[in-house]
């Protein structure tokens, strides 16, 4: 019994140095790009999980998911528009239609810059950083 | 200390057993003693707050009444399609309470609009369609923009008021309301909380089984 005890301490002890060697070895676009997830899930939560769902599932025919990854990547940079001064009209994701009206939402370049990172490194989507800067320049093309 | 644990453990159970068969949902709202005179004695009943006769259109254009609420349990609650704050996340719970009850006639949903200038029977429609509501287990009804104010918060006691400096124009409060079979309040759950209508799902199955002796308690 107190053997095992101490076998699995060290099976736990091995694993947080092992996890701890990898963290201390990260590269800085890793520890930017964890930065930037952690926050945007954040903002997610708060501005948009209500609509779009804890899992970007959206809600049946009326509010779109956040799943379709070949819309987000064709689409990353006026993602940042979208967020900042909302949507209007029909838009086809996952080859279904919606229409309405997503409202704008007064949130910084910064925290749109961590709630797109967010979202499109979640739900299946794996499109990388989307910085502060990247973000700030699409803004700037808003039509 | 294993006996100790298996007490307790008991104890849990045979509380549990008897909170599940008596348990009985309170009544809520404004309640006025009256005294009647039968057989020369005088006796005193309470009447409870009730939700007065209304009547409102729903999805498909039909005339809804208090009368098509008559002997059902209900629940109520205040929207608006073109809301773009708490809505969405109290459709998400809504539609898992009639996923529970859409097969079962006496329990229904009605979902009033607090914008009828803008939620006509159409949009209306095609709201319900895009939320997969179909049959007549889950309305949704327009009507007087005054009636709608005042049956909200005179009889369903949920707070609504028109504000522009909120997003869409109107706070209103996500509250999902049970009505009994005879009118009365006898719960308020936050509709934007997935855990207070599982609640308000067990507590709908409660008055289902509640028989009028028990109520009347």
């Amino acid at each position: 019994m107190k053997l095992k005890i101490i076998g699995g301490l060290g099976v736990l002890l091995f694993i947080l140095i092992i996890t701890g060697m990898f963290t201390s070895c990260q590269s800085d676009e890793q520890i930017e790009f964890q930065r930037y997830y952690s926050s945007g899930s954040l903002v997610y939560q708060t501005h948009c999980q209500n609509c779009h769902g804890a899992h970007g599932e959206g809600l049946l025919a009326l509010i779109p998911p956040l799943t379709d990854s070949a819309y987000l990547r064709a689409n990353k940079n006026v993602l940042a528009c979208f967020v900042k001064y909302g949507t209007k009209g029909k838009i086809t994701i996952q080859n279904k239609s919606f229409e309405g009206t997503m409202p704008p939402n007064n949130l910084s370049p910064v925290e749109i810059a961590n709630v797109l990172t967010y979202v499109t490194n979640s739900f299946g989507n794996k499109l990388g950083t989307i910085n502060n800067q990247q973000v700030a320049s699409d803004l700037g093309k808003c039509e | 200390m294993r006996k100790i644990v298996a007490a307790i453990a008991v104890v849990l159970l045979w509380n549990a057993c008897k909170s599940n068969n008596n348990k009985t949902l309170p009544i809520y709202g404004n309640r006025t003693p009256v005294t009647n005179v039968v057989d020369g004695k005088s006796e005193t009943d309470t009447i409870y707050q009730t939700i007065p006769p209304f009547k409102f259109v729903n999805q498909y254009g039909d005339s809804i009444s208090n009368k098509n609420v008559k002997d059902k349990i209900y629940v109520a609650d205040f929207f608006f399609t073109s809301c773009p704050s708490i809505c969405p996340i109290m459709q998400r719970n809504m539609l898992n309470v009639y996923n529970a009850f859409k097969a079962d006639d006496d329990v229904k949903i009605l979902s009033y609009t607090i914008d009828p200038k803008h939620d006509s029977v159409n949009v209306l429609k095609s709201y319900a369609d895009k939320l997969n509501i179909t049959g007549n287990s889950w309305w949704l009804l327009q009507g007087k923009k005054e009636e709608t104010y005042q049956l909200a918060e005179k009889n369903y006691l949920v707070a609504v008021r028109p504000d522009s400096t909120v997003a869409g124009g109107i706070i209103h409060q996500g509250y999902f309301i049970l009505v009994d079979k005879k009118s009365r309040l006898r719960g308020a759950y936050d509709g934007t909380k997935p855990e207070e209508v599982n609640k308000l799902i067990a507590d709908i199955k409660t008055l289902k089984a509640e028989t009028d002796e028990k109520a009347a308690k």
